[in-house]
C-alpha cells in the first residue's frame, strides 16, 4: 500500500465484534490515516454467527457475511484470512501469524472471541463428536448427518437449542441433554422452562433434563454409537454436538503475559484496555471492568465502539457493563427475559400467567412496592418491547393486566403515557419523556428541550404526552375535534374557513387569523367535500406551501415534482419525456418507493414550464404534496407472472384513477398484489388488496414508516365491484371520523370498537350511512380534475409561481446546487444560529 | 392603484400592488441590496414585512408560511420547513427566544 500511514492497528480475530470494530474505526475516519491489519483464523471474513442456524433454512455462507461489498478495499484494510495470530511480542510490538508474516503495531486489538466448552468426558474426541460454532462446524455436521439417523445435543441453553434446531432441520431424531433441571437455565425460571419443554417436546424432540453426560461410547467402526448419562441410562445416538457453553479465547494473551481473570478472560478497563495500554480486548474474550465475560453480541458491539472511541476519537465512552435482557426466537419459539428474571431481590413477588395448552408462560417480578423488576416470557414475547423500558418503574396498569393475553383484560396497546420518564422520545436530541412532560405546549418543548426539531418524527408522540388544550379540541382556535368540524361543515354547508372560525371557533379566536394547525385541516375538509379547486379564493390562503405550489418543498427552498404513474405502469415514451424534462431543467431524479419518479430541485418559477411539458405528454399531478391518495403500487400480476391469479396492475390503475386527488386527514397509500406472495407489500398500506383464486382480499390500516403496522383483513374473496364499494365506504368513513394527521393505522386503533366496529359500519352498514358514504365518493370521482392542468389554464393562478413578486422573471439566487454523483444536490448555507438581529 | 412599500436602510421601496397579496399568505420581494423580504397581509388588510430567511434552516422560505394569531392576538408566520413561528411585528421567534428575524416597516400608497 502506497499511502503514508501515521500508525498501525492490528486486529486479531475477524468475527462479529472484530468487524463491528472495523466499521467503528471507519465511521470515526481512522481507517485512511492508519494502517489497519486484520488476522482471521477462519477461511472466510466475518459472518453472522448468531444466525448460523439459518444456513439450514437455505442461507448460503455468502448471505451470512457481515462484510459489505468493497468494505475492505474502500477503507484500505488488509485482511488475512486463514492466518491466525500465533504470538505477540509486546516489547517489540509485533504480532506473528501462522504463515510467518510479522506485523509491527502501535495498537493491538484482540477480538479472539470464545471457544466451545467440551466437558472432559471419555470419548469426547471420537468421530461423530462435534461443536457448533463456525460455518465449518456446520458443514462437517451436515456431511456426517448424511449417514446418521439420531443426534444428541449436550447442553440445553441458548446455543444448545440452536444446535438442536439444526439437527432437527437435518432430519435427525434429536435429543437434548441438559444437566440443569430445566432448559435455558440462565434465562428462564422453572415455569418458563416447563413451558419451553412442552413446546419443544411437541415438536418431536426428546429432552433429558437433570442428567449429565458420563461417557461417549463408540461402535465397531470407532464412530459414536451412544452416550452414557449420569443416571446410568444409555442413549443411542450416531452423532453428538457439544453445546455446553463457551469459554473466552485468551491463550494468546496469556502467552504474552497480559493479565487474565481467574476463570479466564482478558482483563480490561472501562475503555477496553488490557494491562498493556497498547493492547485492547473486546467481545467474548474480554473480562469487562464489571468482572463479567459477556457472551451476547450486543455488549460485544458496545465494547467494539468503546475501543474504537478510545483509539480513534480519544473520547470518554466507557463500557461499564451491559444489560443481559434478551429476546430470541429459538426453534420458532419466542423467549425473552429481562431485568431480575429470577426474582433474586428481597421481598419480591411473582405474577404468573401460564397456559400449558398453548405453551405460553409469562412471569413478571415486582417489588413489594409494585416496581417492575424483571420477567420471563415464553411462547409470546410481544410485550417485551414495552415491558423492558418499564423495568425499574411502577407500571401504569396492574401487573396482572400486563401478563394477560389480549381480550382477557389486557389493555389493547399501551400508549406513550405508559413509558417511564427516562424513555427517550426524541432520539435526535436525546430528550426523555420526563423532560417533555415538564413542558406544557409543543412550542415550549421545542424551545426548552429541542425535542421535535430534528427529524420531527416524534412530534406526534410529544403531542400525546402534553396536556391537551384542556378539551381535546383541534387547536387553540377550535374546541371541536376534526370529526366534529367535519360534521358541522357538512350539515351547515359551510363554505369558508372564516365562516367556520367566526361562527364556531373559540371565543378568543373568532375574528383572528386561525393558525397553521387548523387552516390546512379545515382546507382538507372543505376540499374533501368538493369545494372547488384548492387554489381558488380563500382556500388558497389555507394550504400548506406544498398544496399552495402543488409541489413538495425541500430543505433549500426548492421543490420536487412527482407526476402520477398509475399502478407504476408507464410507456417508454412517457419515461423518455420524464427523462428529457429532468435533463432540460437539470433536476435530480430518484425512483420513489411508490413506483413513481421524483424530480428534485425546481424553483417555484420553473414549476409551470415543467408542468406544461408534463401535461402535454399526458401526465397529471401525482398529489405527492397533498394529504391525499399517493399511489397504488402493484406487482406485475397474472398477465406476466407465472404465480399471479388476478390482473393486479389493472386493478391498481383502476383504484388509483378512482381515488386520485381525494383529500383526507393524512396521506393514503395503497397496493395490489396479484397473489399471496404479496410482492406489492399491500399489507403495509392504508388499504391493500391481495388477489385470491376467487377474487380479492381487502386489508386495511397497514403502515410502514416509523410505526409499522400490519394491515387487518376486512373482507375476503370480493368481486371487482364489491371491492371498490367497500373501499369507497372505508375511505369515506375514515375521512369523516379521523383526527387531523391521523393515519388509518392509528385511527383504526383509536376508534372505539376498532376493526370490528369499522367492519360493522362499512360491511354490515350498522349505522345506515353506507349509501351516503358511497354518494360522497361518487361525487368525488365525478368532480375530479387535474389540478396542474387547471392551474396552467388560469393566468390568475399562474401568477403566484414567481420567486419574487417584484421581479417575476428573476430566479431566487439563494437556491443553489452543487454536483454529486453526476446529478445536483442542494448547496446548503452555513447555519449561524444565535442572535441575528 | 394601491401599492405596498417597505422601509429599507436606503429609504422607502415599492414592492407590488396591494391586490397581489392574499390575506393570510405572503410573497417574497427582492430588495435593492440583494436581501429578501417576506411581505404579508392579514384578513383585516394590515401589511407586515420580515426577512425571508428562516434562521433555523438557512432557506429563504418564510414568505411561503401560513399566518396565524395567538390567543393574545399576536400575529405570526409559521415557517413551512420546521414550523418555527415568527412574530410579524417584532420578528421574534415564538418558539426559541434566541432567534429573531429583521422586520421592515410597511406602508400603502396610492
Amino acid at each position: 500500500m502506497s499511502t503514508e500511514h501515521l500508525s498501525t492497528i492490528v486486529v486479531v480475530g475477524h468475527g462479529m465484534v472484530g468487524q463491528r470494530f472495523l466499521e467503528a474505526l471507519a465511521e470515526r475516519g481512522a481507517t485512511g490515516r492508519t494502517r489497519v491489519v486484520v488476522l482471521c483464523e477462519e477461511p472466510r471474513p466475518a459472518y453472522d454467527r448468531v444466525h448460523l442456524t439459518s444456513y439450514f433454512e437455505g442461507k448460503t455462507p455468502d448471505e451470512l457475511s457481515l462484510v459489505p461489498d468493497g468494505f475492505m478495499g474502500q477503507h484500505e484494510i488488509e485482511l488475512y484470512v486463514d492466518d491466525p495470530a500465533e504470538s505477540v511480542d509486546r516489547a517489540a510490538r509485533t504480532v506473528t501469524a501462522r504463515s510467518g508474516r510479522t506485523f509491527a503495531y502501535d495498537t493491538l486489538v484482540l477480538a479472539t472471541g470464545s471457544y466451545p466448552f467440551v466437558p472432559p468426558v471419555p470419548g469426547k474426541d471420537i468421530p461423530g463428536c462435534f461443536v457448533y460454532r463456525t460455518i465449518e462446524d456446520l458443514l462437517a455436521i451436515e456431511e456426517y448427518a448424511k449417514t446418521a439417523t439420531t443426534g444428541a445435543v449436550v447442553g440445553g441453553g441458548l446455543l444448545g437449542l440452536e444446535a438442536a434446531g439444526a439437527l432437527r432441520g437435518l432430519g435427525l431424531d434429536t435429543h437434548i441433554v441438559e444437566f440443569a433441571p430445566r432448559l435455558m437455565p440462565v434465562q428462564v425460571d422453572e415455569g418458563g422452562g416447563a413451558a419451553l419443554l412442552r413446546i419443544i417436546e411437541n415438536m418431536g424432540l426428546t429432552v433429558h433434563t437433570g442428567v449429565g453426560t458420563q461417557e461417549i461410547t463408540a461402535g465397531d467402526e470407532g464412530r459414536v454409537s451412544g452416550m452414557t448419562l449420569s443416571d446410568s441410562s444409555h442413549l443411542s445416538t450416531d452423532l453428538v454436538v457439544f453445546s455446553a457453553g463457551v469459554r473466552p479465547r485468551d491463550q494468546l494473551a496469556r502467552d504474552c503475559g497480559l493479565a487474565v481473570g481467574e476463570r479466564g478472560g482478558i482483563v480490561v478497563d472501562e475503555q477496553c484496555r488490557t494491562s498493556d495500554p497498547a493492547v485492547f480486548a473486546i467481545g467474548e474474550c474480554a473480562l469487562a471492568a464489571d468482572g463479567r465475560v459477556y457472551g451476547l453480541v450486543a455488549p460485544g458491539y458496545e465494547m467494539a465502539q468503546t475501543a474504537a472511541d478510545a483509539i480513534a476519537a480519544d473520547t470518554g465512552r466507557a463500557f461499564t457493563g451491559a444489560d443481559l435482557s434478551t429476546k430470541l426466537k429459538l426453534l420458532g419459539v419466542d423467549v425473552a427475559s429481562f431485568g431480575d428474571a429470577h426474582g433474586t431481590a428481597d421481598d419480591c413477588l411473582d405474577v404468573v400467567y401460564s397456559d400449558s395448552r398453548s405453551g405460553i408462560y409469562k412471569k413478571l417480578v415486582v417489588s413489594s412496592e409494585g416496581v417492575l423488576l424483571g420477567g420471563v416470557l415464553v411462547g409470546d414475547a410481544d410485550a417485551y418491547g414495552m415491558l423492558r423500558p418499564l423495568t425499574g418503574h411502577v407500571p401504569p396498569v396492574s401487573p396482572e393486566q400486563l401478563v394477560l393475553p389480549a381480550g382477557l383484560g389486557a389493555p389493547a396497546a399501551l400508549g406513550p403515557e405508559a413509558l417511564p420518564d427516562d424513555a427517550v422520545i426524541c432520539s435526535c436530541h436525546n430528550v426523555t419523556k420526563g423532560a417533555i412532560a415538564a413542558c406544557s405546549s409543543l412550542p415550549e418543548v421545542k424551545k426548552c428541550t429541542k425535542a421535535g426539531t430534528g427529524c420531527g418524527s416524534c412530534v406526534k408522540t410529544i403531542g400525546m404526552l402534553l396536556p391537551t388544550s384542556g378539551d381535546g379540541g383541534l387547536c387553540g382556535c377550535f374546541a371541536q375535534t376534526r370529526q366534529e368540524l367535519y360534521e358541522i361543515v357538512l350539515a351547515l354547508r359551510i363554505g369558508s374557513f372564516t365562516e367556520l372560525l367566526d361562527g364556531h371557533g373559540r371565543t378568543e379566536a373568532r375574528g383572528g387569523e386561525g393558525c397553521e394547525i387548523c387552516k390546512p385541516a379545515i382546507a382538507s375538509i372543505l376540499a374533501g367535500l368538493g369545494n372547488g379547486h384548492i387554489l381558488d379564493g380563500e382556500q388558497a390562503a389555507l394550504q400548506d406551501t406544498n398544496d399552495h405550489f402543488l409541489a413538495n418543498l425541500q430543505r433549500n427552498g426548492s421543490y420536487s415534482i412527482v407526476p402520477r404513474i398509475p399502478g407504476g405502469e408507464i410507456t417508454p415514451e412517457k419515461l423518455i419525456v420524464i427523462g428529457e424534462v429532468a435533463r432540460d431543467f437539470g433536476l435530480y431524479t430518484k425512483i420513489t418507493g411508490g413506483q413513481r419518479i421524483d424530480l428534485f430541485g425546481a424553483r417555484v418559477d420553473q414549476l409551470p414550464s415543467i408542468w406544461t411539458r408534463l401535461v402535454d405528454a399526458g401526465f397529471e399531478s401525482g398529489h405527492a404534496y397533498g394529504k391525499s391518495l399517493r399511489t397504488v403500487k402493484s406487482c406485475v400480476g397474472q398477465t406476466w407472472c407465472r404465480y399471479g391469479v388476478q390482473d393486479s396492475v389493472r386493478m391498481a390503475i383502476d383504484l388509483e384513477l378512482r381515488y386520485r386527488g381525494l383529500r383526507s386527514p393524512h396521506k393514503l397509500k395503497s397496493a395490489v398484489s396479484g397473489c399471496a406472495r404479496e410482492c406489492a407489500e399491500a399489507q403495509s398500506k392504508d388499504f391493500g388488496v391481495i388477489a385470491t383464486a376467487n377474487g380479492w382480499n381487502l386489508y386495511v390500516g397497514g403502515n410502514g414508516g416509523a410505526s409499522p403496522r400490519h394491515a387487518d383483513l376486512l373482507a375476503q374473496d370480493l368481486t371487482d365491484d364489491e371491492l371498490v364499494r367497500l373501499i369507497d365506504r372505508f375511505l369515506m368513513f375514515y375521512i369523516r371520523t379521523a383526527d387531523r394527521l391521523e393515519r388509518t393505522s392509528v385511527w383504526l386503533e383509536r376508534i372505539e370498537g376498532g376493526l370490528n366496529h369499522i367492519k360493522d359500519v362499512v360491511v354490515n352498514d350498522s349505522l345506515g350511512i353506507c349509501a351516503e358514504l358511497e354518494a360522497l365518493m361518487a361525487a368525488h370521482v365525478a368532480g375530479y380534475r387535474d389540478e396542474w392542468a387547471e392551474t396552467l389554464d388560469d393566468p390568475e393562478r399562474l401568477a403566484r409561481f414567481v420567486s419574487f413578486v417584484n421581479a417575476p422573471g428573476a430566479p431566487d439566487p439563494s437556491v443553489r446546487f452543487v454536483p454529486e454523483r453526476d446529478q445536483i444536490k442542494p448547496e446548503l448555507p452555513l447555519l449561524t444560529l444565535g442572535a441575528t438581529r | 392603484m394601491t401599492m405596498i412599500q417597505l422601509q429599507t436602510d436606503e429609504g422607502w421601496f415599492e414592492v407590488c400592488e396591494a391586490a397581489r397579496l392574499t390575506p393570510g399568505r405572503g410573497v417574497a420581494a427582492l430588495l435593492p441590496d440583494g436581501r429578501q423580504a417576506a411581505v404579508f397581509t392579514d384578513r383585516r388588510g394590515r401589511t407586515y414585512a420580515i426577512d425571508n430567511r428562516d434562521p433555523f434552516t438557512g432557506a429563504y422560505v418564510l414568505s411561503r408560511g401560513l399566518l396565524g394569531s395567538t390567543a393574545e392576538g399576536r400575529l405570526y408566520v409559521a415557517s413551512p420547513l420546521l414550523k418555527h413561528r415568527f412574530d410579524l411585528e417584532t420578528g421574534a421567534c415564538l418558539d426559541d427566544e434566541a432567534q429573531a428575524v429583521r422586520t421592515y416597516l410597511t406602508d400603502r400608497s396610492s
